[in-house]
């Protein structure tokens, strides 16, 4: 007889959103992955019973463009409990137009290993 | 004056209408685009989450990285295009001509045009329509003015929020205030399960603890001034309130995520007739109306979950116009209704020919697990694993298959187990 932990949950990373059941041991490593349609289902269940991460986006605010801002992602998921300190530090940048789609704005936000890039462009008024 | 009689105008500068515009263009037509704020790009443009364009570009997008795709390469098309254009009447002068008056920063403007294409979106409903009573605070906002505020202007609306409607949009504007430091008290939903996708109530609901009150109704908004609380009550089987449970929450703000409606009063004006299921116009398989020239796409055609479908419908208008400016008309004489069966809420197109191959685009009522999708007229079966109101389910047909009807066609949604 195993010990082992069934957890359901749902995969999120694309709107097909597959239920998932994950076997887990004692030692917290997954040793079995069903219900996903594709690979990338068993490595999203790996990944959120062990490290959750998630994609944070924000805006930024933009001087002297007609937008007042543009729109920014970590251009990786980042940990969920480094969620709080990455927006922190997107909360103390001001950029000055022109700015282009894409742009990478900070580094290694938050010591994680993602990159804060545009997702909008703002124009010079 | 010389004015320039357009093969084809375009109402509406969001995905469905960029992507008309552009495949128009494509096709050689002599292509107008209006669009009625002053920036291109529509909803996407203030979408600053992932999840656009999965089918049409293979890639996870942000709304606004999406759209920037469409509008740069309109612009690198050099269609003509005009901002801060709002449309306000179209006369159906004849079946090839329609003549459209247009509110530009210049003052009144007329257009002519062959074809029109509608794609000016949806408008969002108001907490008056879903019976709340109470004063008109501030503090009230539909989802659409908070994103706007937030995620085009940089400005918070609150700080204490309670969301209406557990749709897509009412998660994704939780998740939204919850990272920028607000505190959601409560999203509140009719319904017994939410109306949004699981990935939704996942990454914007729980990942931040944030309370789902299901089977609940808010009854009324409550303040002096401005906002102060919400009451709301549970509610029953019948949707009915459950008298004894009412409960009031504190908050500052609130935000009506209560769903999208096609807008189409231009539209119905000049006799264009409307789907009560769909709350749009019926049209045949070029997203055509019933008036012959006026075309729609997207979210004034149908409330779409999935840009990739508005993307889709924009460029068949786009088709369809092209098909109509060379033959003077849509050449079919003889169309097959499409007809709802069990478990389908809503569809379009409501007419097919034969003539094309034509994605079926429909919502079931209830949600199931294993069904099969049956079109009985021409034998044609499809198994799907699962069916969500929230999302919409899309289906080709091929044309071999669509001549096999003789005058209709009926979509049932059927369990397989
Ligand atoms: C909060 C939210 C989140 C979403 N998330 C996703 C997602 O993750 N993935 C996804 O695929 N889809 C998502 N969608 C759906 C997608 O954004 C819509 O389906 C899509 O934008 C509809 O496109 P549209 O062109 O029909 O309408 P819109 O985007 O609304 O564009 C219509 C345009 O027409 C203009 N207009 C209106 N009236 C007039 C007039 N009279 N004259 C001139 N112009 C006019 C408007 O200003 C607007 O620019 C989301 C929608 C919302 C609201
Ligand atoms: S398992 Fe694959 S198909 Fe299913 S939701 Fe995850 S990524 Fe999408």
């Amino acid at each position: 007889m195993s010990n082992n932990e069934k957890r359901l949950m749902t995969c999120i990373v694309c709107p097909l959103g597959c239920e998932l059941e994950v076997e887990i041991d004692e030692n917290g490593n997954v040793v079995a992955v069903t219900g996903n349609t594709c690979p990338k289902g068993k490595d999203y269940a790996i990944q959120e019973v062990t490290a959750p991460k998630r994609v944070v986006m924000s805006v930024v605010y933009v001087k002297g463009s007609i937008f007042p801002t543009v729109s920014v992602k970590t251009n990786k998921p980042v940990l969920k409990s480094k969620i709080f300190d990455v927006m922190k530090e997107i909360s103390n940048i001001t950029l000055e137009a022109p700015v282009e789609i894409g742009q990478i704005i900070i580094k290694n936000v938050a010591g994680t290993d993602a990159d804060i890039v545009t997702t909008r462009p703002a124009p010079k008024k | 004056m010389m004015t320039t009689k357009y093969d084809s105008i375009i109402i509406g500068g969001g995905p469905a209408g960029l992507a008309a515009a552009i495949k128009a263009k494509e096709l050689g037509l002599n292509v107008l685009l209006l669009e009625n704020r002053d920036v291109l790009g529509g909803i996407p443009l203030q979408c600053l989450h992932p999840g656009f364009g999965l089918h049409y570009f293979k890639e996870d997008l942000t709304g606004t990285e999406f759209i920037y795709r469409f509008i740069d390469k309109f612009q690198k098309m050099g269609i003509e295009y005009f901002t801060n254009a709002h449309l306000t009447e179209i006369e159906n002068i004849s079946d090839t001509e329609k003549r459209i008056k247009v509110i530009t920063s210049k003052g009144l403007q007329t257009f002519t045009a062959k074809t029109i294409i509608y794609a000016t979106g949806a408008r969002e409903r108001h907490l008056y329509e879903i019976g709340v009573t109470g004063k008109r605070l501030p503090g009230i906002f539909t989802a659409g003015e908070a994103q706007t505020m937030m995620d085009v202007y940089g400005i918070m609306p609150g700080k204490e929020i309670v969301i209406v409607g557990s749709g897509d949009v009412g998660l994704i504007m939780a998740r939204r205030f919850a990272l920028e430091g607000a505190t959601v008290k409560a999203v509140i939903e009719l319904m017994p399960f939410p109306g949004g996708l699981t990935r939704n109530v996942v990454q914007c609901l729980d990942d931040f603890g944030i309370p789902l009150y299901l089977s609940h109704a808010v009854t009324r908004v409550e303040g002096d001034s401005t906002v102060e609380k919400v009451i709301i009550s549970e509610v029953n089987e019948r949707l009915e309130i459950k008298e004894g449970t009412e409960k009031e929450i504190k908050c500052d703000t609130v935000v009506v995520a209560a769903g999208l409606v096609p807008y189409i009063k231009i539209l119905e004006k000049i006799g264009v007739v409307k789907d009560q299921a769909t709350r749009g116009p019926i049209v045949n398989e070029y997203l055509e109306t019933l008036i012959p020239g006026v075309f729609t796409a997207g979210n004034a055609l149908v409330i779409n979950d999935l840009v990739d479908h508005v993307v889709e419908q924009g460029e068949l208008a786009a088709f369809g116009a092209s098909e109509f400016v060379k033959n003077e008309g849509i050449p079919t004489r003889k169309w097959k209704r499409v007809f709802r069966g069990r478990n389908v809420r809503l569809l379009v197109p409501h007419y097919v020919s034969g003539e094309n191959d034509v994605i079926i685009y429909a919502r079931v009522s209830r949600p199931m697990n294993k069904v099969k999708v049956r079109f009985p007229e021409i034998n044609k079966e499809v198994r799907l694993p699962v069916v969500k109101p929230a999302e919409m389910i899309s289906i080709k047909l091929k044309k071999e298959e669509i001549q096999r009807a003789v005058d209709r066609i009926t979509m049932e949604v059927l369990s397989n187990e």
